[in-house]
């Protein structure tokens, strides 16, 4: 009883984080959009337009919530939460100190790689359910793009497992050494690439694409429901840096106390504005680009990263 | 309504499974039918088995109406043919006009244009180059298009008062001469702009997605381009080497020193990145014309209000930012035309998209279609 209870705290914690960091999170990106295009951003609402996303929320929650007539009604309605829940779960196995996580438990890389997985079922079936052309493409497209990321994503985060002879987020966070930046350096960097696929971003939107499919899965949502949709997205932006920050970089490069939780919050908001800066940059990638670029680049590349580490833990045994 | 075009074919899979190719309708709203444009697609998996560009969603019989004005109130409705060029409208109406009625257009009024033609053609080439950024996601480039894009419509409503339909070659001259100030706010613009353009190709077209996501898509080939009757970039693109402003030169062309860009594989990269070339070029011409031109009337003597021209027809064409834009007229000698007739390059270069988009997947029939820079306006009418 008191697990479920710890567990629903946690849950909580970590729902209120995913809406506090897209507040602001969906400011930040359209100041940085803003300057990337020479423009300012927002900056009527608030001081610095501030208060901008929170007058676009309260707009979208007072909208109308319409459910198309033609779509397989409590899927259509169910979905948006089947997609935010399993990324707000990530956050509950991310190392915030070193040698801790909120739910730190032994297999806690696998829970972060896997769980939040599980929201690819959500947006197939959110675009299947609206019963929409462009809403089903898009679900199609976002499931085989997903799935395929997993792939290198998993092999990147792998390298760290093995460095650190744990699959504990925890453990990977307290055993971090600083030669592990320059080792990991490519695992890193698949790992970043790879996080804005899962999470559907530029330039890997292809399952959002406005130009061919309007809005891709989430056509036909209005309302709440479409806000849902979007904290997923912040949510996984958040989720992702986090994780990348804590492990990768080990918190903030190992030091403790203030100046390592600032560092540790300054490198985390450094990945998530690459990867705003990404999307603002690039243009978009087409399906089958997509494919051979998570296959034939991205997979090799994590491989023969885990191969090096391999070499280089063997090489450390050996000379010791 | 239900179009024959809908009907969808429904065959039988190997194991014995009816497979029926997906519809989908892009258009008439929608994100990047540059207006009002549809396509209806068929699709087997994410490959376009047919794309039927349907149009009309934009008529307004601007053709027919024509025949009830006179020759001067027509001009605010060449206007809305291609309202991202009107100034090209305006003009291939005015000249056709003029050939009608056997007028004499001052030299200064010639050159202005040629200038406004040329900053026209930037903008509009700005319009068609950040569409197509738009459709494969580079919202960015977009952005920096459309700032080039403002930079001449403001040149444009500090000379005739309006930013979209200008209104401003009329038959004989021009509705006004230029304000003070203004020609030397043109040279400033034409000198800032190579620098501008570089950092718009490095941006776009110098990215490996966007080069990746263009190269080798909706292939025209010279003997197609010239077969289907296209005309301007998206002719040139595939190495056929025409442009009126030289093979069939009008107006002070033939004193102006520029070259025709001409591309080599007619993919929409190449379609498009011409157009981003002859921006360089329409900067040379804006600077020679500003240099050559001297003061003096800007609108012929002697032109009534109401034009009675003789009998008889006359078809002038130029080359707008889309290609061949042709305009014919037929009078009985009444100070109405008889019949006006638009022959509209975008008209021809759509006609061009089944064939292109054929075997490409959705995601390349956006970039095609992007890359033919239709204005349904002109397509329309």
């Amino acid at each position: 009883m008191s697990a479920l209870l710890t567990g629903a705290a946690w849950g909580l914690a970590a729902a209120s984080l995913i809406a506090v960091a897209a507040l602001i999170g969906v400011w930040w990106e359209r100041k940085v959009a803003g300057r990337i295009q020479m423009r300012f951003g927002p900056q009527e609402a608030g001081p610095a337009g501030l208060l901008q996303t929170l007058s676009d929320t309260l707009k979208l929650m007072l909208k109308e919530d319409i459910t198309p007539t033609a779509a397989d009604v409590p899927v259509f309605r169910a979905m948006p939460f089947l997609v935010f829940v399993p990324v707000a779960s990530a956050l509950v196995v991310i190392p915030y100190a070193s040698g801790w996580a909120p739910f730190n438990i032994a297999t806690g890389a696998v829970f972060f790689l896997a769980v939040p997985g599980l929201s690819v079922l959500g947006i197939l079936l959110a675009g299947w359910a609206s019963q929409n052309t462009y809403a089903s493409i898009g679900g199609v497209r976002a499931a085989a793009q997903m799935i395929s990321y997993e792939l290198p994503r998993t092999l990147s985060v792998l390298s760290l497992c093995l460095l650190a002879g744990s699959l504990s987020t925890g453990t990977i966070r307290a055993e971090w050494r600083w030669w592990w930046v320059p080792l990991t350096a490519v695992g890193f960097l698949v790992y970043f690439i790879s996080s804005i696929a899962e999470v559907n971003r530029g330039p890997f939107d292809l399952a959002e694409a406005e130009s061919e499919l309007v809005a891709g899965y989430f056509t036909d949502y209005s309302g709440i429901r479409w806000a849902i949709f979007m904290m997923a997205e912040y949510g996984g932006v958040v989720a992702a840096s986090l994780f990348g920050a804590a492990t990768f970089l080990g918190g903030g490069l190992g030091l403790s106390g203030v100046p390592g939780a600032l560092l540790f919050v300054a490198l985390t908001a450094l990945i998530a504005t690459a990867m705003i800066w990404a999307k603002w940059t690039f243009p978009r990638m087409r399906a089958d680009q997509l494919m051979t670029f998570a296959w034939k680049v991205l997979t090799p590349m994590a491989l023969v990263q885990l191969l090096a580490v391999g070499i280089a833990l063997a090489a450390r045994v050996v000379l010791s | 309504m239900s179009l024959d075009i809908e009907s969808r074919s429904s065959t039988l899979s190997d194991d014995g499974m009816p497979v029926e190719e997906l519809v989908v309708n892009v258009g008439p709203s929608h994100p990047s039918t540059h207006g009002v444009g549809r396509v209806v697609v068929h699709l087997d998996g994410d490959v376009v088995v047919k794309a039927d560009p349907v149009i009309g969603y934009l008529h307004r019989g601007i053709e027919k109406m024509s025949e009830n004005r006179t020759y001067l109130q027509i001009v605010p409705l060449t206007d809305r043919l291609d309202y991202v060029g009107s100034m090209y409208a305006n003009w291939a109406y005015c000249r056709a006009v003029e050939r009608l009625a056997r007028m004499r257009v001052p030299e200064r009024a010639e050159y202005l244009r040629v200038i406004v033609c040329e900053l026209q053609r930037i903008a509009s080439h700005m319009m068609g180059i950040g569409a197509s950024a738009a459709d494969t996601g580079a919202f960015t480039a977009f952005v920096y298009a459309f700032d080039l894009r403002e930079r001449v419509v403001e040149l444009f409503e500090a000379l005739c008062g309006a930013r979209l339909t200008y209104n401003y070659v009329r038959p004989g001259g021009l509705s006004s001469d230029a304000p003070d100030g203004w020609e030397e706010s043109v040279v400033d613009f034409v000198h800032a702009l190579p620098r501008k353009l570089d950092e718009l190709d490095s941006l776009f077209f110098g990215n490996a997605i966007a080069r990746g996501r263009m190269k080798g898509i909706g292939v025209l080939s010279a003997q197609d381009a010239i077969a289907w009757g296209a005309t301007g970039p998206t002719a040139r693109a595939s190495g056929v080497n025409w442009d009126l402003r030289k093979h069939d030169p009008y107006s002070v062309y033939p004193r102006m020193d520029f070259d025709v860009v001409v591309g080599e594989r007619g993919d929409a990269y190449d379609r498009n990145r011409c157009r981003l070339l002859e921006c360089y070029e329409s900067a040379r011409i804006v600077e020679q014309a500003v240099a050559q031109m001297h003061g003096g009337p800007v609108h012929a003597e002697g032109v009534p209000r109401l034009i009675q021209p003789a009998p008889g027809d006359a078809y002038d064409q130029i080359e707008s930012a889309r290609g061949t834009l042709g305009v014919y007229l037929v009078s009985d000698g009444s100070p109405r035309p008889y019949r006006m007739h638009v022959r509209s390059a975008a008209f021809a270069n759509l006609a061009l998209l089944p064939m292109l988009a054929k075997g490409h997947t959705l995601s390349d029939l956006v970039v095609v279609l992007g890359s033919l820079d239709p204005v349904f306006g002109e397509i329309d009418r």
